[in-house]
C-alpha cells in the first residue's frame, strides 16, 4: 500500500502559474494548487473567474475569496559564440485576486471579481547585450468583472459579465545597439502609460448531469489596451539632427505615443469528477495569441518603432487533483503543460517564454466552518532553448541584426489566500 | 496514519523542489570551463604598440575609445580563459584632447556634424573642455603600453616619456602621462609589467607619417640611414633599424617565457585617409566645374605648349567633357620651370589671353606682373594620374579659392572675378605636394612595409609566436567589405563603420574586428578557444552638432 502511494506521489510529480506570453495564471490559490484547473470545479468563489456559470452552484449564500502571490522569476541568457551572459534582475511581482458571490435565490447568483490575469515584469541589467530590444518591461492589467449566474435547467447553468480592464505599461529600451550621447552614455527610450481602460466580457456554461461529474465552458473576450495618452521619454541622445530626435541641452526629449497591446481572448473547456474525497479535474485552454502581430509604437515626433511579434494561438493542458485528507486538511496537486505563443525567430527577450512544464501543489486548512486558509506553490520549468529575434534593424541598415542566444527561464510562485463563506 | 501522510507530503515537497531548482544552463559560461587557454597563459596580458594599441580614434585619445581598444576587448575575452584584470592609462573624459599644465596641447576628438536638417555635413572638432592633464601622472600597475604617435625606435628611446621633453618635442605627451621615470623607455616599462602573454603592433607610424604628409619626409632606406635616433619626422624608417629594434622589443617581451602575438602592418590604401578623395575628381557633370571646361582647356592648351617648349612635353593638362579628369597638383619631383628666367616671359601671351577671356585688355607690363605672380603656381604642376592617392585633408579645399594667392592677386589690382578664377584649388591652383602620394612615394612605402612585415613574420616564426595578418583582413574590409550581424563593415569614410573620422584610426567597431582577427590568430597558434566579439554591438562614429 505504501509503495503504491509512493508511486502515485512520484507520478504526480513527474507528470504534474505562469503561462506563455504575458498571461499569468494566478487567479486562485486553491485552483493554482490543482494546476490552475477550474472551469468545472466548484470549490469556492474563485469559480467566478474560471466559469461565471458556476457561482450559482456554490452552497453558501455569501462567498468571499481573496489572495495574492509572489512571483519569483528569473531568466538567464548566454551566447557561446561571443561569451556574453546575463541574468534578469526582475522584481518580485504580486498578482492578487478578490471574488465575492451572493446567492439571490436557488437558481440565481451575483458576484464581483477583481483579478490580474495579465502582467509581465522583466528587468535585464541596463545596457546588456539585448538592451536595444528591452532593458525593462512592466505590464499590468487589473480586471473588474461584475457577474450574473442563472440555473437554466437542472443540469445546466449559465453566467457571464462585462469586464473593465485597467492597464499600465512601462517599457524601456536603448535607442539602438550603439547610439550614445557625446559622453558615451547609451541613448534610451522609455514609454509609460497608466490608467488605460478598456472593456471586454466573460461568459460560461456549466453542465452537471450528476453529483460527481461536471463539464465547464468559458470564453473571455479579447481586450485591446490602446495607449494614447502616455509619455515617451528620449534620453541621452546626441545633439544631432541625424538622429531625428530634437533634444534639449541635456540630450532629452519627450513625446506622446500610440500603441496597442492585445490581451487575447481565452477559451477554456474542462471537466471534473468527484469520487468520495478525491476530485480530479482537467482543463484545456486555447489562448488566441495570434491577435498579437506586432508591437507598433508611433511617436508624436514622427519616430516609429515597429516590432513584429507574430504570436500564434497557444494551448495549455491542465490536470489537477484534490484530496480531503481530514476534515480540516485538503491537499492538492497538479500539472500543466503550457505551450508558448512565441514562434521561432520571434523570440524577443521582453517575454522570453518557451514551452514549459508546470508543477503545482498546495494545502487548504479549515480554521472553522466558515474560514479556510489556502496556500499554493508552482514550479515552472522551461527547457533550455536556443532562439533568436530576427527582426531588429540598425538605423538605415538593410540587413537585420538577429539577437540570438540560449535562454533558460525559471519561475517559482507561492501564494496565500483565504476563503470565507456563510 | 497522520504521520505517514506528512511523510508523503515531505516526499512530494522534496521531489518538486528538485524539479523547481533546475534553472542553470547545461554549459554555463558563468561557471567557466567553456573556453580554454590551450598552451597559452592569459593570466597577465600586456600590450605594446602605438595609437592603435592605445585605442586612439577620431584624432584623439578619449575614454570610450580606450575602453574599446583592441587590447581591452581581447582582455575581456581572455577573462573567460584565465585572464586577469587589464589596466589602461585611461584619460578622464570622452572629449579627448590633452592639457599640459592647463594649456591644451592636443585637440578634442572629431564628431560627425549635420546640416541641422538630417543630412551629414562632415567632421568637426567636438566643443567641450578637455580635463586630462599630462602632468597628472597615471599611477598603479598598467597592462596597455600603447603610445599614440610612437614609431618602432621610440619604444626603446630613453626619455620618450619625459614631461620636460614634451614642450620641446623630444618626448611624447601620451607616454609622459604614465612613464615610470623621465628617462624610462616604453619597452622597459612593458617588460617590468611581467606579462604571461603579450601583443606587439608597431611599425605603422614608421611609414604612415611619410604617407599622410604626402611624402614630404625622407626615405631612410634610400639614404641608408641606420641611426635610430636620427630618422627624422614624416620619414620612412630604415628597414634595418626597424628589424633591429623590433627584435629587441620581442626579446624583451619574451625574456620571461611569455607567449604572444605579433601584428603586421596594413596597407595605406586600406584607410579612408587615402581613398576618400579621388584623384580623378573633376567631373564634367558637376555644375560648378563642367561649364568651365572649354576655357580651362584653352588656357591649359597654351600652357601645355609652353611646357613642351621648355622640354617637358609629358606635362599635358586637359579636362575631358565625357569623363572625370585628374586634379591639377604640384609635384616636387618635377623640374620647377619657374626657376627658368624665361618662363615668365613665355607666360605673358598666355596671361593676356586669359585677360581677353575676362574682357580685360592687359598691356605688357600688367601681363608681365601677373605672369610673375603666376609663374611659381604653374612651374611644377601636372595632372593627377589614377594611381595618385589624394589625402583626406584635401577634401575641404577642392574647388575653394587659395586665400593666400587670392590676397596677392587682389592686392595687385587684379579684378576679383579673374582672381577667383585663377585660384581654384586643384583646378587652377595646384594641390600642394603634401596632399598627393604619387607612384614613387607609394613604392617607397610599399617597399618598407613589405620589409617590415617580412621581419615581423620571421621573428614570429623564430619565436613560436602568433603572426597576425591584419594587412590581409583590413584590405578585405577596404575591397569587398566584411559582413557581420546587421551590416557590412567597409572602409568608406564615416558610413563604412570601420574607420573613425580621422580617416586613419579604426572606430570601436573596427577595433572589435581587429580584436577578432587577433583572437583568431591566437587561437590558431596556441589551441585556445577564446570567443570572438559581436562587432555589431560596437559603436562606429559619434554624431554631434556641438562643434567648436
Amino acid at each position: 500500500m505504501n509503495k503504491l502511494k509512493v508511486f502515485v506521489v512520484l507520478c504526480l510529480i513527474s507528470t504534474f502559474a505562469y503561462a506563455g506570453g504575458y498571461r499569468v495564471s494566478t487567479q486562485s490559490n486553491t485552483q493554482l494548487a490543482m494546476g490552475h484547473t477550474g472551469v468545472a470545479v466548484v470549490n469556492n468563489a474563485d469559480i467566478l473567474f474560471f466559469n461565471p456559470a458556476g457561482i450559482v452552484h456554490l452552497e453558501n449564500k455569501l462567498n468571499i475569496s481573496a489572495g495574492g502571490f509572489g512571483v519569483f522569476s528569473d531568466v538567464k541568457y548566454q551566447n557561446e559564440e561571443f561569451g556574453t551572459s546575463f541574468e534578469t534582475e526582475s522584481e518580485v511581482s504580486t498578482p492578487i485576486y478578490l471574488y465575492a458571490t451572493y446567492k439571490v435565490s436557488e437558481d440565481f447568483a451575483v458576484g464581483l471579481g477583481i483579478y490580474t490575469p495579465y502582467g509581465s515584469n522583466v528587468t535585464w541589467p541596463t545596457d546588456w547585450a539585448g538592451s536595444h530590444l528591452v532593458n525593462e518591461i512592466d505590464l499590468s492589467a487589473i480586471f473588474i468583472q461584475p457577474t450574473l449566474s442563472y440555473q437554466l435547467f437542472d443540469s445546466v447553468s449559465i453566467g457571464g459579465g462585462p469586464i473593465l480592464a485597467i492597464g499600465a505599461v512601462t517599457f524601456n529600451r536603448n535607442a539602438s545597439r550603439t547610439l550614445t550621447d557625446e559622453e558615451g552614455v547609451r541613448s534610451n527610450i522609455e514609454i509609460e502609460d497608466s490608467g488605460i481602460t478598456a472593456w471586454g466580457w466573460s461568459a460560461g456554461l456549466m453542465f452537471t448531469p450528476d453529483d460527481r461529474f461536471s463539464l465547464g465552458f468559458n470564453y473571455r473576450s479579447l481586450i485591446d489596451i490602446e495607449s494614447t495618452e502616455g509619455t515617451a521619454t528620449f534620453s541621452n541622445f546626441p545633439n544631432s539632427s541625424l538622429t531625428g530626435i530634437d533634444v534639449d541641452e541635456n540630450g532629452s526629449a519627450t513625446a506622446g505615443f500610440n500603441a496597442t497591446l492585445p490581451l487575447p481572448a481565452e477559451l477554456t473547456v474542462g471537466m471534473s469528477y468527484k469520487w468520495d474525497k478525491l476530485l480530479l479535474a482537467f482543463d484545456y485552454n486555447r489562448t488566441l495569441w495570434s491577435e498579437y502581430n506586432s508591437l507598433d509604437l508611433e511617436f508624436s515626433n514622427g519616430a516609429t518603432s515597429i516590432n513584429p511579434r507574430n504570436y500564434k494561438d497557444a494551448s495549455t493542458w491542465r490536470l489537477g487533483a484534490q484530496y480531503e485528507f481530514t476534515e480540516k486538511l485538503t491537499v492538492r496537486g497538479g500539472y500543466y503543460f503550457d505551450e508558448s505563443p512565441v514562434q521561432s525567430g520571434f523570440f524577443a527577450p521582453e517575454t522570453p517564454r518557451n514551452d514549459s512544464n508546470n508543477y503545482t501543489f498546495g494545502l487548504s486548512y479549515k480554521v472553522n466552518s466558515k474560514l479556510s486558509i489556502d496556500t499554493s506553490f508552482l514550479f515552472v520549468q522551461f527547457k533550455e532553448i536556443n532562439e533568436s529575434y530576427d527582426f531588429f534593424f540598425d538605423t538605415g541598415a538593410t540587413t537585420p541584426a538577429p539577437f540570438a542566444g540560449t535562454y533558460k527561464s525559471s519561475a517559482f510562485i507561492g501564494g496565500l489566500g483565504i476563503t470565507y463563506s456563510m | 496514519m497522520k504521520n505517514l501522510n506528512i511523510k508523503f507530503i515531505a516526499l512530494f515537497l522534496a521531489g518538486t523542489a528538485i524539479i523547481g531548482c533546475d534553472d542553470e544552463f547545461d554549459n554555463a559560461i558563468e561557471d567557466g570551463g567553456v573556453y580554454t587557454s590551450g598552451e597559452a597563459d592569459f593570466s597577465k596580458f600586456v600590450t605594446l604598440g602605438n595609437s592603435l594599441t592605445a585605442g586612439f580614434a577620431d584624432n584623439a585619445l578619449y575614454l570610450s575609445g580606450q575602453l574599446n581598444s583592441y587590447p581591452n576587448i581581447i582582455a575581456g575575452q581572455m577573462q573567460f580563459a584565465g585572464g586577469g584584470e587589464f589596466n589602461q592609462p585611461l584619460v578622464n573624459d570622452n572629449t579627448g584632447g590633452l592639457l599640459a599644465g592647463g594649456v591644451q596641447i592636443r585637440p578634442n576628438r572629431l564628431v560627425l556634424a549635420s546640416d541641422g536638417n538630417g543630412t551629414p555635413a562632415g567632421p568637426v572638432v567636438l566643443d567641450a573642455t578637455p580635463t586630462t592633464d599630462i602632468t597628472n601622472k597615471v599611477t598603479g600597475p598598467l597592462n596597455n603600453f600603447g603610445v599614440p604617435g610612437a614609431r618602432v625606435f621610440h619604444l626603446a628611446a630613453p626619455g620618450y616619456g619625459a614631461l620636460a621633453g614634451v614642450a620641446t618635442g623630444t618626448a611624447n605627451p601620451y607616454y609622459a602621462r604614465f612613464s615610470s621615470s623621465e628617462s624610462s623607455t616604453v619597452i622597459d616599462d612593458a617588460i617590468a609589467a611581467n606579462g604571461t602573454f603579450f601583443t606587439l603592433w608597431i611599425g605603422n607610424n614608421d611609414i604612415l607619417g611619410y604617407a599622410t604628409s604626402g611624402g614630404l619626409g625622407v626615405d631612410n632606406n634610400e639614404l641608408n640611414n641606420i641611426d635610430p635616433a636620427a630618422q627624422g619626422d614624416n620619414s620612412i624608417t630604415n628597414n634595418n633599424v626597424f628589424a633591429r629594434v623590433y627584435q629587441q622589443l620581442v626579446d624583451g617581451l619574451t625574456a620571461n617565457g611569455a607567449k604572444g602575438a605579433l601584428v603586421n602592418i596594413p596597407d595605406v590604401t586600406s584607410i579612408p585617409f587615402f581613398t576618400t578623395v579621388p584623384s580623378q575628381a573633376l567631373s564634367p557633370v558637376d555644375p560648378n566645374f563642367g561649364p568651365q571646361i572649354p576655357l580651362l582647356n584653352q588656357v591649359y592648351g597654351g600652357l601645355n605648349q609652353i611646357f613642351a617648349a621648355f622640354g617637358q612635353p609629358d606635362r599635358q593638362i586637359s579636362f575631358s567633357t565625357s569623363a572625370a579628369s585628374g586634379l591639377v597638383v604640384r609635384d616636387n619631383d618635377l623640374v620647377d620651370l619657374s626657376q627658368n628666367p624665361s618662363f615668365v616671359g613665355a607666360l605673358v601671351p598666355l596671361v593676356q589671353g586669359i585677360g581677353d577671356s575676362f574682357n580685360l585688355t592687359l598691356n605688357t607690363a600688367q601681363a608681365t606682373g601677373l605672369a610673375q605672380i603666376l609663374a611659381p603656381q604653374f612651374g611644377q604642376i601636372r595632372q593627377a594620374t589614377p594611381s595618385d592617392l589624394i589625402t583626406f585633408t584635401a577634401a575641404t579645399l577642392l574647388g575653394e579659392n587659395n586665400q593666400q594667392l587670392l590676397g596677392t592677386l587682389t592686392d595687385a589690382q587684379v579684378p576679383v572675378e579673374l582672381a577667383r578664377a585663377l585660384t581654384a584649388n586643384g583646378i587652377t591652383f595646384p594641390l600642394g605636394d603634401e596632399f598627393v602620394l604619387d607612384d614613387d612615394e607609394q613604392d617607397r612605402i610599399t617597399a618598407a612595409q613589405t620589409a617590415y612585415n617580412a621581419t615581423i613574420e620571421a621573428i614570429a616564426i623564430a619565436n613560436d609566436l602568433a603572426y597576425v595578418d591584419v594587412r590581409t583582413e583590413l584590405s578585405r574590409v577596404a575591397t569587398s567589405g566584411i559582413s557581420y550581424n546587421g551590416g557590412v563593415l567597409t572602409s568608406t569614410y564615416a558610413s563604412g563603420g570601420a574607420f573613425s573620422l580621422d580617416g586613419v584610426h579604426p572606430t570601436a567597431r573596427g577595433y572589435a574586428f581587429t580584436a577578432n582577427t587577433i583572437i583568431d590568430a591566437i587561437n590558431a597558434q596556441y589551441d585556445s578557444t577564446l570567443p570572438k566579439v559581436d562587432i555589431g554591438a560596437y559603436d562606429s562614429i559619434q554624431l554631434s552638432d556641438s562643434a567648436q
